[in-house]
């Protein structure tokens, strides 16, 4: 019944060798087998959204997933968005705006808000705000994630 | 000024250490078991099956523990209160559903639920109290469920109501809800043998006072145990009361030898961490003819759950000392009727005695103003405590300090809000718009704070050799910016770039004293600790640069950390170099102490009172009932705002919770005491799409005159009066009779009204076609 | 939240999944595809499965085809799909206003139509298009193929004719005529929550009058169904205010609707008339 069986993830670019029960959830082999405990868990039932990462460039709730359904899948996770000490460009947005005050559902909105804007540099302001409506805060009033994301998406657009 | 703040760079890059990240080698993973029931005998709790579970090393139940007290109250011992409080494990009864009844201790947290599945619970059911007014029942033995009355007043009531020319009386509620942040709780317990120190991890917000606590009921020295804060995910202040897991995790770690995790999951904080709010007000107003004040006699029910937490009966008496609010209340009398049921203990939650009475106090000024025939604006005008009337002493305790308001223009203010949000344009809108059909209303509410609860903090002060400034102080961060602004204070006195000065906070074992974060203190108090000591830094400095320059001391300042002339002329020293000569064997330091370091305190008297005046424009959609907000604007005077991109932060951040508490938050319990709203899908915290745009007019018109610095806190100014703003909005969409007598205001309900309202009206016209009356009324 | 072990297979064709369900079936054992709605139930252990058959990886199920006029929507097709152009005509766009009502971004990148109508929760928005439109559920087993409409798939609260051996492989939608006009709303707290009511409808128009009406309520009854008291109600008659509003009221008296401690029967009846009021305007 609690068989482990072994996956391999690549996460940020670097491949992970895990032996895992299949109850495991992504979630927590992300934090706990793989030391990347920048996602966080708020929940575990998939409404709140800080546990969100990027599975095949696409927003997901890692609390809502087995972590042996990624074998052989390619993860981006809060820790792979900058660049050596070049932070991204919505990283630097959310300091700049006072985008976060306590953190903890940051990672989450950082990286949803990457991967829709990677795939639809061109979002509306009301489809920006509904994506963001995904996920919860409770600290900032949700204001200044908006304005952060509003400028970074500007900034995403930009030659490098 | 708006500067970024000093805490990101690590929480934007995944890099933060909150409880969940803490892990310690060969940690055990702590399970606890709760009661499934609301109310009864605990007859079995059989661990014997959970024990075989492989990878459980221990369950532990009450006998396992039989030798702790249960929890204290944190401003200390209380005979009258004392039955009422929480054992860290029930015994012989339980009283809420999610009661801790045992704690399972093993290797993997997925093995220490599946051993709490195994425990068989046997419990006689008793029936479930859930309605704090109704008579109070048995609690055991001869106590009752209404441990206490708290009662405050002033004056003479009796014959103020006698003289009176109206009497308006209201029924109001406020339901349960509470701070409910991102991050659940957690505790990490190790004992570290080596050194003989017993150590928790995932502490927040009182470090310093919970170690007192620990250390008392532990039976340890204060020097044995220490308390560690790392990132906090939201307070709001709900964390940092001691729980039981808090306990436990400390008395496994020492006597299992191992390092003990636990990580709250969301369904057991949504019944396991302090609720708040829910009170009922039956509230009468004795006015004279002009609409002012002559009276106030309130009885409510507060609804504390099923035991006495470490606050004791702190929100209820906050609730009796603010009632008043910015107005004139010649005589005043409150009885608050402290209640038990068997629903999860209730505490203090930002603005707590606060967001409740505002609703109340001002929805009693709206229906005074409708008895009187009177603007809900005028009023307020006519009983508001003007400028010159400051310091203004009210014969009432708040927070066990004397209600002083220190300084304030709420008129002032007033005009400023109602000037920013062109009022007079906004209601002559809203009427066409109203003559058109549409549900859409104003709504008006005016408020006092409270903050700087003292009565001292201390910090101390150390640069280095290489220019980089420390400051250790014992405070909390709870992910309000606190860094920032002691950085900022500290950088502005010492003359230094705000980016080289480190703040320590929530390390017991860096500073003997701290007041922690909570009651909108820690910008008051211990940025003007911290200012002191940054003087004697700075004073020691100049002049030991001036004897290394050979100057006077009276024509050098300090400017980007370099000690210089004032007029910019010659030699200067960097603060690192004059730190490098004050070291203990320097030949230049003289009989100076070492250290280019000192320490400060700064003591208050009293809280500070910041105030505001919050306006909203709503509509409710007739076909469904649904609330939107359309304009809202929170005017706050914060007396000095260090870091007004910051004090905006917690305005808006605190409004939303607010907004949360006025049309979708609530902890619904069955009438057997099951808790209904475990979950996010049913406890409703507002998204993206909820918020309107704010407007935030930050005043600076009424500096404190209790701390040098001037500062009030922003922290609670958000939250505090956005149910009483937003069910003043809806009453008015409704056509101001005060149909609003309870937030959470549901779309079910406003539907009903309104349907109700348009069968009246339909009534109404009906009749007056027919020349008739309409019906009774 | 930790759910409860459970052995995990992951076949990787559609014969292989039949086959693990006929014998685990029984056994309390589950199909696994977005886990949208499976997880966040076995994390508060509501749900225990024994053994969990994961049809992710069949590259068959994930597949939507027009053929014959008929949509058909494979087991493994995300909400996402149509929120692009995947679906062309009349039919894409009604099934790309509605996605929008699913919850969130997020969740429509892993959680499948077909996996929402096998849950048969009677919040759920596919429910109410399968209903809608008449749609057929595509059942198989070692046992063969099943061919379910709609109006026979849902029996109640999550409850549907599914057997435990049974997977639903496929979903079809008739493609409406090109000038079909579709209104679709929708009622919650937030956005992106459970709703509390919805109404679908769809009509042609011949000479001005409607034709063909199709009214559909969701999220009020325990499952979602057409109503053909309001149906009759539109037919032949013109597409403006008379005609709607004795729809709405129709509708909101017909149904029998659910009630919860949040929302009364009474409640839901008048938001269902508001709603397919608002529905019946807005179609274009």
């Amino acid at each position: 019944m609690n068989a482990r069986r072994e996956i391999n993830l690549t996460i940020n670019g670097t491949h992970y060798a895990v032996t895992v029960e299949a109850r495991r959830t992504l979630v927590d082999v992300i934090r706990d087998d793989c030391g990347l405990t920048g996602t966080h868990i708020g929940c575990e039932h998939g409404v709140c959204g800080a546990c969100t990462i990027l599975l095949d460039g696409e927003p997901m709730r890692s609390c809502l997933m087995f972590a042996v359904q990624a074998h052989g899948r390619s993860l981006r996770t809060v820790e792979g968005l900058q660049r050596g000490e070049r932070l991204h460009p919505m990283q630097e947005a959310f300091m700049r705006h006072h985008g976060l005050q306590c953190g903890f559902c940051t990672p989450g909105f950082l990286m949803l808000a990457v991967g829709v804007l990677e795939k639809r540099p061109d979002l509306t302001d009301e489809e920006l705000i509904e994506i963001l409506s995904s996920n919860l805060c409770r600290c900032t009033g949700y204001e200044n994630i908006i304005k952060a994301v509003r400028a970074a998406a500007v900034n995403m657009k930009a030659p490098a | 000024m708006s500067v970024a703040r000093l805490e990101d760079l690590p929480l934007v890059t995944g890099r933060g250490n909150f409880a969940g990240d803490v892990s310690f080698p060969h940690q055990l993973h702590m399970r606890v078991v709760r009661s499934p029931y609301a109310h009864g005998h605990l007859k079995v709790i059989d661990v014997a099956e959970a024990r075989q579970l492989p990878g459980v090393i221990a369950v532990w139940t009450a006998d396992d523990i039989a030798d702790l007290s249960p929890i204290d109250f944190r401003e200390g011992p209380n005979e009258k209160l004392a039955p009422f409080r929480q054992p860290v494990l029930a015994k012989d009864y339980v009283r809420y559903a999610g009661e801790p009844l045992a704690a399972v201790f093993a290797t993997d947290p997925y093995v220490a639920e599946d051993a709490a599945d195994l425990i068989n619970i046997e419990v006689d059911e008793l029936d479930a109290v859930t309605d704090a007014f109704a008579q109070p029942s048995e609690f055991e033995g001869a106590l009752t469920t209404e441990p206490t009355i708290c009662r405050q007043g002033y004056g003479d009531v009796a014959l103020a109501f006698k003289d009176a020319a109206v009497i308006v009386e209201l029924d109001l509620s406020v339901g349960r809800h509470s701070g409910v942040p991102l991050e659940t709780r957690g505790a990490i317990g190790r004992y570290d043998a080596a050194r003989d120190v017993l150590e928790l991890h995932g502490a927040a917000k009182v470090p310093h006072k919970n170690r007192e606590s620990l250390a008392r009921m532990l039976g340890r020295s204060p020097a044995g145990i220490h308390l560690f804060e790392g990132h906090v995910g939201g307070g709001f202040g709900v964390r940092g009361e001691i729980y039981p897991e808090d306990i436990i995790v400390l008395v496994a770690a020492l006597r299992l030898g191992r390092p003990v995790k636990w990580l709250e999951d969301r369904r057991e904080h949504m019944m396991a961490a302090n609720h708040s709010r829910q009170q009922r007000h039956r509230i009468r107003a004795a006015v004279d003819a002009k609409g002012c004040l002559l009276g106030i006699d309130d009885d409510f029910f507060h609804d504390q759950g099923a035991y006495i937490r470490t606050h004791g009966t702190r929100v209820a008496d906050i609730a009796c000392g603010i009632l008043p609010g910015p107005y004139h209340v010649p005589n005043f009398r409150v009885s608050g009727h402290f209640r038990l049921t068997n629903k999860t203990p209730a505490a203090t939650y930002r603005s707590p005695g606060r967001y409740e009475t505002n609703f109340v106090r001002e929805q009693l000024m709206d229906a005074i103003a409708r008895k009187l025939g009177l603007s809900r604006i005028e009023v307020r005008r006519r009983n508001l405590i003007g400028p010159h009337e400051m310091p203004f002493e009210r014969p009432l305790i708040a927070l066990g300090d004397e209600v002083v308001l220190d300084s304030g223009d709420y008129e002032g203010l007033l005009d400023k809000a109602l000037a920013r949000c062109e009022w007079d344009k906004l209601e002559s809108d809203v009427l066409r718009r109203r003559g058109a059909g549409e549900y859409v209303g104003l709504g008006l509410a005016m408020y006092v704070e409270k903050s700087g609860l003292g009565p001292t903090d201390g910090a101390r002060i150390n640069v280095h050799t290489n220019g980089d400034v420390e400051v250790i102080t014992g405070g909390a961060s709870v992910g309000q910016g606190f860094e920032t602004v002691i950085a900022q204070v500290c950088a502005e006195t010492l003359g230094v770039d705000y980016r080289r000065v480190r703040v320590v906070h929530g390390r017991t074992d860096r500073i003997e004293y701290g007041l922690g974060a909570h009651a909108t203190r820690a910008t008051v108090m211990t940025a003007n600790a911290a200012a002191v000591a940054a003087v004697k830094v700075r004073t020691k400095a100049v002049h030991m640069a001036a004897q290394l320059l050979q100057q006077d001391p009276s024509s050098l300042t300090i400017a980007d950390g370099n000690v210089v002339r004032t007029d910019g002329v010659g030699a200067s020293i960097s603060l690192g170099d004059v730190a490098h000569q004050l070291r203990p064997t320097s030949s230049t330091r003289g009989d100076r102490d070492p250290g280019l370091a000192a320490e400060g305190w700064f003591t208050t008297a009293h809280m500070t009172y910041p105030y505001g005046v919050q306006i909203a424009q709503i509509n409710v959609d007739p076909g469904t009932g649904a609330v939107q907000v359309e304009k809202m604007l929170i005017a706050f005077d914060v007396g000095r705002a260090i870091n007004p991109m910051l004090v905006r932060g917690q305005l808006v951040g605190g409004f939303v919770q607010g907004l949360g508490g006025a049309l979708f938050e609530e902890f619904q319990y069955d009438d057997r005491g099951q808790p209904l709203s475990v979950t996010f899908a049913d406890y409703l915290i507002p998204t993206a799409s909820e918020v309107p745009e704010v407007d935030v007019l930050i005043a600076e018109d009424a500096r404190s005159a209790c701390n040098p610095l001037g500062i009030k806190g922003a922290g609670e100014g958000g939250v505090a009066a956005v149910g009483a703003v937003i069910a003043s909005a809806v009453d008015d969409a409704l056509g101001g009779k005060g149909l609003i007598s309870r937030i959470p205001i549901t779309p079910q309900v406003l539907k009903s009204i309104i349907d109700d309202l348009e069968v009246q009206g339909s009534r109404e016209s009906v009749a007056a076609d027919n020349g008739l009356p309409a019906g009774p009324d | 939240m930790k759910p409860a072990s459970f052995k995990y297979y992951a076949p990787t064709s559609l014969d292989e999944a039949v086959a693990l369900l006929a014998e685990l079936g029984p056994q309390d054992g589950r199909i696994l595809a977005g886990g949208q709605s499976l997880v966040p139930t076995m994390a508060f252990r509501m749900a225990r499965p024994a053994h969990l058959i994961d049809i992710n990886g069949i590259a068959e199920l994930a597949t939507v085809t027009v053929k014959d006029n008929v949509l058909a929507i494979g087991a493994c097709v995300r909400h996402a799909a149509f929120e692009a152009s995947t679906v062309p005509g009349v039919t894409g766009a009604l099934l790309r206003k509605v996605v929008q009502n699913i919850a969130h971004y997020p969740i429509r990148t892993r959680g499948t139509f077909c996996g929402s109508v096998a849950n048969a929760d009677p919040a759920s928005e596919w429910c109410c298009v399968m209903a809608a439109l008449d749609g057929v559920v595509l059942a198989r087993s070692q046992r063969g193929i099943r061919r379910i409409a709609a109006a026979d798939f849902f029996q109640g609260v999550m409850a549907t004719v599914l057997g435990e051996d049974e997977l639903i492989v496929a979903a079809e939608l008739p493609l409406l005529l090109e000038d079909t006009v579709t209104g679709f709303v929708e009622f919650s707290r937030r956005k992106g929550d459970f709703a509390i009511a919805m109404a679908l409808v769809t009509y042609r128009l011949e000479s001005g009058s409607i034709i063909e009406p199709r009214v559909a309520i969701g999220g009020a009854e325990t499952h979602p169904r057409r109503l053909p008291e309001a149906e009759a109600l539109l037919s032949g008659k013109m597409p403006e205010g008379g005609a709607f509003s004795a729809a709405a009221k129709t509708a909101a008296l017909a149904i029998d609707p659910m009630e919860d401690i949040n929302n009364t029967a009474g409640y839901r009846r008048k938001l269902v008339q508001t709603l397919l009021q608002r529905a019946l305007e807005t179609a274009a």
